[in-house]
């Protein structure tokens, strides 16, 4: 009997499995290109500007003369709005995740998931119209005399842009706490409130902190909302109320004129580009770590 | 040590509070997250409600059928919908072969090697960085190296750099979980690796896949800063006719409106909303539907 299995090479199969790792390369590439291009108009940014008046000067004006290339008014507007529309995420997702996985029915979570989802989805720009249309106004009349909601109305737009993404993440965190600790703690007695501040939470911490760390993250990065709600002042204050510019604004404002490729103005647009996704980065590397941990912990 | 007192001491303190007490504290604190849920809840129908009143009283035939103009009364959205729908369309034709092949590569081809691990954990972190820097790298490599200008294919191909790890984690989810049976069985009869993606793997995945691929094309079409990026921000009172036309995008249209003063401008602002929420719910809904179907 002869055997049926032919030996001739199968050139397809080989090919085929050459265009689909060129596909799975892109990514590669797309981060490399990203950082090679950073690096280069970065670098030469800096061969017309000193990176000690970049990086600790107060004044921050590219466009006007006389000109001035400090950096710090642009991350303490940045800092603002994350500050800001962390005070809005972090608690309140933290509380809509602890009802949903510990008060919740089933009836009630199928409700108010999928309305989490639909706050996801809604394009950052939508926030952007709802901080014009209502925040700002409404700041003054219906918030009037509620200090949590003091922040500027960029940050309170970004905060409830964010709040789905911190809710769902703190939900799978405090989902995955096995539930014989629960049981345990109820066994001896523990009331409801006991049991998630003092065993739940502190189980799933690590996952709220990436949770936390990927929010933050994201409103750093956040374009739409900041650039029609927080203004573009570069403006080196802590006073929410003042109209302020973040980088991710400049970025915009920049691109909105238009910049001849090569002057100075058009690299200002990668320098403050490379701090944008320096921080951003390395937010998301400690939060893919940190959740990467605790995934080990619970399997 | 230390710790070890502080805990007997906070259980000391635990006990001697009053029964009733600490129930109140509970139902106090239930009161609160369930506060701060309905708080979420709330918020979208206020911004359902804000977006529907100041936007439909515009929302007609000759809104979705007009150009932008100085007069509000006269502006519409047709360039911006038509451009929209081109950038995405085309968005979908490069990223959704070059996704799934990728997530095929790295679920059934891949080695269990450094590199590997490398592609992985790049995709996790290209997923998190913000869309305003892949406008930065669409802006430097399409528009000007490569000199496409602020073309729907230069809109079409940043938006696809910036889709793709979406695609790809999505559509390995997928992939994965089709039952490790089912390849060997197919390999026990003497299929290729190919005939078993084509034939097996790819046809039980395809429902999760497309659920994926549909909810990252909703997130290209309300992207806006990569977009204004690559310079889409102008007056465009044409449809685009072919890739290396110019274009304008509904996400865009809507930032012009909001950005001016005039009021009228902010109710434009909403009715274009409405058209945008419109397109992204009929594809929110065909994602549905196809994972409906699928798991029947």
């Amino acid at each position: 009997m002869t055997l049926l299995v032919s030996r001739k090479p199968r050139w397809g199969e080989a090919i085929l499995r050459q265009l689909f790792f060129l596909c799975a390369i892109i990514s590669v590439l797309t981060t490399a290109i990203v950082i090679g291009i950073l690096v280069v108009e970065t670098s030469s940014f800096f061969a017309e500007v000193s990176v000690i008046d970049f990086l600790f000067g107060t004044q921050w004006r590219p466009l006007l003369e006389p000109k001035a290339y400090g950096i710090l008014p642009l991350l303490a507007g940045t800092m603002l709005v994350v500050v800001g529309s962390s005070l809005v995420a972090l608690p309140v997702g933290l509380a809509c995740a602890v009802y949903l996985s510990e008060y919740a029915t089933d009836r009630t979570r199928n409700i108010i998931k999928p309305v989490l989802e639909i706050l996801a989805g809604i394009p950052t720009v939508v926030y952007g119209y709802f901080a014009i249309a209502f925040v700002t106004p409404g700041l003054r009349v219906v918030f009037d005399d509620v200090q949590i909601f003091n922040a500027a109305s960029a940050a309170i737009v970004v905060g409830i842009m964010v709040l789905p993404m911190v809710a769902s993440l703190c939900d799978d965190a405090l989902r995955s706490v096995p539930s014989s600790l629960r049981e345990g703690a109820y066994s001896v007695g523990a009331t409801s409130f006991e049991v998630t501040a003092r065993v739940v939470v502190p189980a799933a911490l690590s996952g709220i902190f990436a949770a936390f760390v990927l929010a933050v993250s994201r409103a750093i990065g956040e374009t739409m909302a900041v650039t029609l709600a927080a203004g573009a002042t570069p403006n080196l204050t802590l006073n929410p109320l003042e109209s302020i510019q973040t980088m991710t604004a400049y970025i915009v404002q920049v691109s909105l004129g238009d910049t001849p490729s090569g002057s100075l103005a058009y690299k200002t647009l990668f320098a403050v580009a490379s701090v944008l996704f320096s921080i951003t980065l390395l937010m998301n590397l400690l939060a893919n770590r940190v959740m990467r941990k605790y995934q080990e912990v619970y399997e | 040590m230390r710790s070890d007192l502080a805990d007997h001491q906070s259980s000391k303190t635990l006990g001697a509070r009053s029964l009733k007490r600490r129930h109140l504290v509970a139902r106090l604190f239930k009161s609160i997250c369930l506060g701060f849920t309905l708080f979420a809840v709330g918020v979208l129908g206020l911004l359902i409600f804000q977006v529907g009143a100041d936007g439909l009283p515009w929302l007609d035939w000759k809104f979705l059928n007009n150009f932008p103009s100085r007069f509000p009364e006269r502006a519409g959205v047709k360039s911006a919908l038509y451009g929209t729908l081109w950038v995405v369309s085309l968005t979908a034709l490069i990223a959704l072969p070059t996704g799934v092949l990728a997530a095929i590569y790295l679920e059934d081809y891949a080695p269990k090697s450094r590199l590997t691990r490398i592609i992985d954990i790049n995709i996790a972190n290209l997923a998190g960085v913000p869309s305003i820097v892949y406008g930065i790298l669409g802006l430097a490599i399409f528009v000007r190296f490569l000199g496409l200008e602020r073309s729907v294919l230069a809109g079409a191909l940043t938006m696809s750099l910036l889709i793709l790890p979406v695609i790809i984690i999505s559509s390995k989810e997928a992939i994965r979980a089709v039952p490790s049976s089912i390849r060997l069985a197919a390999y026990a009869v003497g299929a290729t690796q190919w005939q078993v993606v084509r034939f097996h793997v790819l046809p039980a995945a395809i429902p999760g896949i497309l659920t994926g691929v549909i909810l990252a094309l909703s997130r290209a079409i309300g992207e806006t800063a990569p977009l204004i990026m690559i310079g889409a921000l102008t007056y465009v009172a044409f449809v685009p006719e072919g890739p290396m036309d110019e274009f304008t995008a509904l996400p865009i249209q809507i930032f012009n409106w909001t950005s001016r003063p005039q009021a009228e401008f902010h109710e434009l602002a909403a009715a274009g909303i409405i058209v945008l929420l419109a397109v992204l719910l009929t594809m929110n809904a065909l994602a549905v539907l196809i994972r409906y179907k699928g798991t029947r």
